[in-house]
């Protein structure tokens, strides 16, 4: 495909703000979610969850809880059997099978307080949780180490005594907590420096944060006598738990199928498997169905948060401004299995700027806390936090304005990245300027109160999607897509086969198929759903429509060619024919006589997914006597393609910018001596609620359509995390007088800082 | 276990349900009676998913024994639409978008429900403060708060005082 095509102009249904396909389903109650499944005969699942920051398992007795009436099933982690592992993709990452096993039910040791040891299947909750209290557990203790930069240093507790440091060499010759060094860069960044006319450093640190869905993890699995299984569950992506589940439990996957339940968000943390292995493994065991749901606190304990870093970095540049060279460390946090996001901490770190020499260097920690998984944008806030205080350092060291300073070293069309691509079809120039030109940037402040800004960056991916079409007899016509519906995607599907097919969108329905009903697709995170399963849904509607023309010029016996299909009326071109438009309604009630069922389904792998930018400003104010900061204005503006439903976009820039002030002012995970997580609830692990958030007016800068995608859509769901961090940071910075390093910036630290200033 | 008989109304029907003396009312109304619009998102009153009016007064169902309902007139998601019609906040929460993943949409809806049955022109601040004790981790609230200001406005209108 080439890039030159343009998107079509004159647009109907793409770009307004109709009502959402399910949109009465989720206000009234009716919608199905992870938990709200039931079956005849379904027992309750419960998990035996480590006390424990780093043991090894002795032995696991579970002959008293097997007694106990009512209990129909007890699995161990001896029931799985992964093989020799290998890894799944994942999306934004791979997944080690074997790691993803020992995470849903340990194997030999446990890595942190909540990691699951034993699952019971019993006939009510109040049996399952009896019987997890009766299996016994002998364990021995080990030395345990939260800390990244602690884990890093030598005499550290070692998790893993296989874990020789990757992306080193020669091989180590002692294991570590390093899983892997990630070396990226390019240039003379010594010689760079040293000719610097400005340089500026920094040491950030960030804590781990959780996703927060509100929605905890919730399956129900029923193993059938003939070997065939159904799961009904909450997921970004059916077909992965399929996956994880089949390789987990050495099953062929025509064997499982997966149920998408409706989902409670999820923001990359549910993109792997916690419950559904060990909930089919129970339901195999006893032959009856078997629910499994999480607790909050089992939430935050056992699945996954997103890394703590700690990094260092220096920026050099001219006295005008011009960035000429970088070098930053980081080092994230893995919890208790290899895989933190660094490299893409490392990959997106500078991906905003133009820098000509670059060094990066990302380690990958593991730790006695549970293992990560993905969050919005992996592993970029904390790396643009770290570079985009630097560059207000920068901005302020030049009396620069930092929009200007940002303008002056975006990256344009052209440019190549440091992890190899070519910048394309980016707005960051103009998403800066219409930052600019808003009347929040110009808004004068208060005293006391200060305004901070920040940039980001998300590459957006596409891959494997597959969706359908069917016409209806009556005209109308209904949308499969392959991707649960996270925050609004129905609508963007049914809107873009609307648009395609020439109809209004109210006769247009879109429903999320299982695994057995649809082909294959990647999991619905990336940002890649509207992009990569838009794609295949717009494909099989102009398929839809190719028929319809044939369908047409064989009703009028002329050449197909002389068909023009135009807002779903097909019109005879062919001066000679003496007929009438045949609209799809027409030729939908005769399909039987023209060949029969209307309908088309598109695989592909998407490429071209344009990477989106986002500038975010904000303004704050700081309480002197508690160090509480109120956050007054916010701004969040992006590059986002052409915004195929506005206000589902719009929503997204609201809800990550939410997420990032969350992280930036009040998120972290808390551990005490023991190594254990000690703020495990809502109420200590304190995420915005509507008091503490002004309305956030955003901007969607739609200068450069993606011409990859039949209407220039780009992923747009996880760059407006990227730029909060550092917005927030920078204000409450020039506010305290001092920079501020260390995420969050809790009330505690903000006012001891401003006494310390 | 024994568990004992309770009779209470449910979005004006009478029920009948057997409860666990531990067992919480959001567990009754999800488990017994089957209204599942009704969330759990925590179990300890900190997220609001299980909002529900109880006797003219928003409870967070998680944190009601199911005994205690005993004689009480509650309400759920399941009752707000009338017969079919969607009430002013379900309607206008459609029309901001007002909902991304839409789990805590129903203990949103219903908090502001209570809201706006005792306060029918809240301010801003306001519909934030009353708000507060539902977290939503999608939308930022934004549109959350104008559907409820604009849903306010539209019942002041039908009933005007």
């Amino acid at each position: 495909m080439s890039d030159g095509n343009q998107p079509p102009a004159n647009l109907k249904v793409v770009g307004t703000r109709p009502i959402r396909p399910d949109g009465v389903d989720k206000v009234t109650g009716r919608a199905q979610f992870g938990a709200d499944f039931h079956l005849p005969g379904m027992l309750t699942g419960r998990i035996k969850r480590s006390p424990h920051a780093h043991a090894r398992i002795v032995k696991i007795d579970v002959s008293a809880a097997e007694k106990l009436p009512g209990v129909k099933a007890i699995v161990t982690g001896a029931e799985f059997d992964v093989g020799a592992g290998g890894d799944i993709e994942a999306g934004e990452h791979a997944a080690a099978m074997k790691d993803v096993a020992d995470n849903c039910l340990a194997n030999g040791k446990v890595f942190y307080k909540g990691h699951a040891v034993a699952a019971v299947a019993a006939t009510s909750p109040e049996i399952a949780a009896e019987a997890v209290d009766l299996i016994e557990v002998a364990y021995e203790v080990l030395p345990h180490v939260v800390d990244v930069d602690a884990a890093m240093a030598p005499g550290a507790p070692v998790l893993h005594e296989d874990m020789f440091t990757k992306g080193v060499m020669p091989k180590p010759a002692k294991a570590s907590n390093v899983a892997q060094k990630h070396v990226m860069g390019r240039g003379d960044v010594a010689g760079a420096f040293a000719a610097a006319d400005v340089v500026v450093e920094g040491r950030y640190t960030t804590a781990a944060v959780h996703q927060g869905y509100i929605e905890p993890h919730a399956c129900v699995a029923a193993w059938g006598a003939d070997g065939q299984s159904t799961i009904w569950c909450s997921s970004q992506g059916q077909f992965l738990v399929r996956a994880m589940t089949a390789r987990i439990l050495n099953l062929p996957l025509s064997d499982i199928k997966v149920i998408p339940a409706e989902i409670g968000g999820g923001f990359g943390g549910k993109t792997t498997v916690y419950l559904e292995p060990v909930a089919l493994a129970l339901s195999r065991k006893c032959g009856r169905p078997v629910k499994l749901v999480m607790s909050r606190e089992e939430v935050f304990l056992a699945s996954g948060p997103t890394s703590g870093s700690s990094m260092d970095i220096r920026l050099a540049a001219t006295k005008d401004g011009k960035l000429t060279a970088a070098e930053m460390t980081l080092r994230y946090q893995a919890g208790a299995f290899a895989g933190s996001p660094v490299n893409l901490g490392c990959m997106t770190a500078f991906a905003c700027y133009d820098v000509e020499h670059l060094a990066l260097v990302g380690y990958d920690v593991v730790s006695n806390r549970p293992k990560v998984a993905a969050y919005r944008a992996p592993g970029a806030p904390m790396a643009a936090f770290a570079v985009e205080c630097a560059i207000d350092d920068l901005a302020r060291k030049l009396n620069i304005d930092p929009i200007d300073l940002r303008i002056r070293n975006a990256v344009k069309d052209g440019a190549k990245t440091v992890y190899g691509a070519t910048v394309r079809h980016s707005a960051f120039v103009e998403t800066l300027e219409a930052v600019k030109a808003h009347p929040h940037y110009k808004a004068k402040l208060g005293p006391g109160q200060a305004r901070g800004v920040a940039a980001g960056f998300w590459f957006n991916i596409g891959g494997e999607s597959s969706a359908a079409v069917h016409v209806d007899e009556d005209g109308g016509a209904t949308v499969v897509s392959s991707n649960p519906d996270i925050g609004g995607s129905r609508a963007s599907m049914a809107m873009m086969a609307a648009e395609t097919l020439g109809l209004p969108i109210e006769r247009v329905r879109c429903t999320v198929a299982d695994t057995t009903s649809i082909g294959f697709s990647g999991s619905t995170g990336g940002s890649r759903v509207t992009f990569a399963t838009g794609m295949a849904v717009v494909e099989a509607a102009q398929k839809v429509v190719a028929d319809l023309k044939r369908r047409a010029a064989q009703t009028w016996e002329c050449d197909v060619a002389h068909v023009d299909w135009k807002d779903g009326v097909a019109t005879c071109l062919d001066p000679s024919k003496d007929v009438k438009p045949l609209s799809l309604k027409a030729l939908a009630g005769k399909s039987a006589r023209t060949g029969g069922p209307i309908a088309a389904e598109v695989s592909l792998n998407a490429q071209g997914a344009a990477a989106g930018y986002g500038v975010h400003v904000c303004d704050l104010e700081i309480d002197p006597e508690t160090g509480r900061t109120t956050i007054l204005r916010y701004t969040a503006a992006q590059d986002v393609g052409r915004a195929i439903h506005p206000a589902y976009v719009e929503g997204q820039l609201q809800g990550g910018a939410a997420q990032g002030v969350g992280w930036a002012l009040n998120e972290e995970y808390v551990y005490n001596a023991k190594g254990l997580l000690d703020n495990a609830s809502f109420l200590d692990y304190r995420m915005p609620v509507a008091s503490d958030l002004p309305m956030i007016d955003t901007i969607l800068v739609e200068a450069k359509p993606n011409p990859r995608h039949p209407y220039g859509a780009k992923g747009v769901g996880e760059v407006p995390i990227v730029p909060s961090l550092a917005a927030v940071a920078n204000a409450v910075s020039a506010i305290v007088g001092r920079r501020m390093t260390s995420l969050p910036l809790s009330p505690a630290k903000v006012l001891a800082a401003t006494r310390a200033s | 276990m024994s568990r004992k008989v309770v009779n209470a109304t449910v979005n004006g029907e009478p029920v009948e349900f057997l409860a666990g003396g531990g067992q919480s009312l959001l567990d009754a109304l999800r488990d017994e009676l089957r209204l599942t619009g009704s969330k759990e998102g925590c179990g300890t009153g900190d997220c609001g998913a299980c909002s529900v009016i109880v006797d003219g007064r928003l409870v967070c169902a998680c944190l009601m024994l199911a005994p205690e309902a005993e004689g009480k007139r509650i309400e759920t998601i399941e009752g707000l639409a009338d017969n079919g019609h969607l009430h002013p906040l379900q309607h206008q929460f459609l029309e901001h978008a007002a909902l991304q993943c839409g789990f805590c949409t129903p203990g949103l809806l219903m908090a502001s429900k209570a809201l706006l049955d005792r306060n029918p022109d809240p301010t801003e601040t306001e519909v934030r403060y009353w708000l507060a004790g539902n977290i939503c981790r999608c939308t930022g609230y934004d549109k959350v708060v104008r559907a409820v200001m604009d849903a306010a406005a539209d019942l002041r209108q039908e009933k005007p005082r």
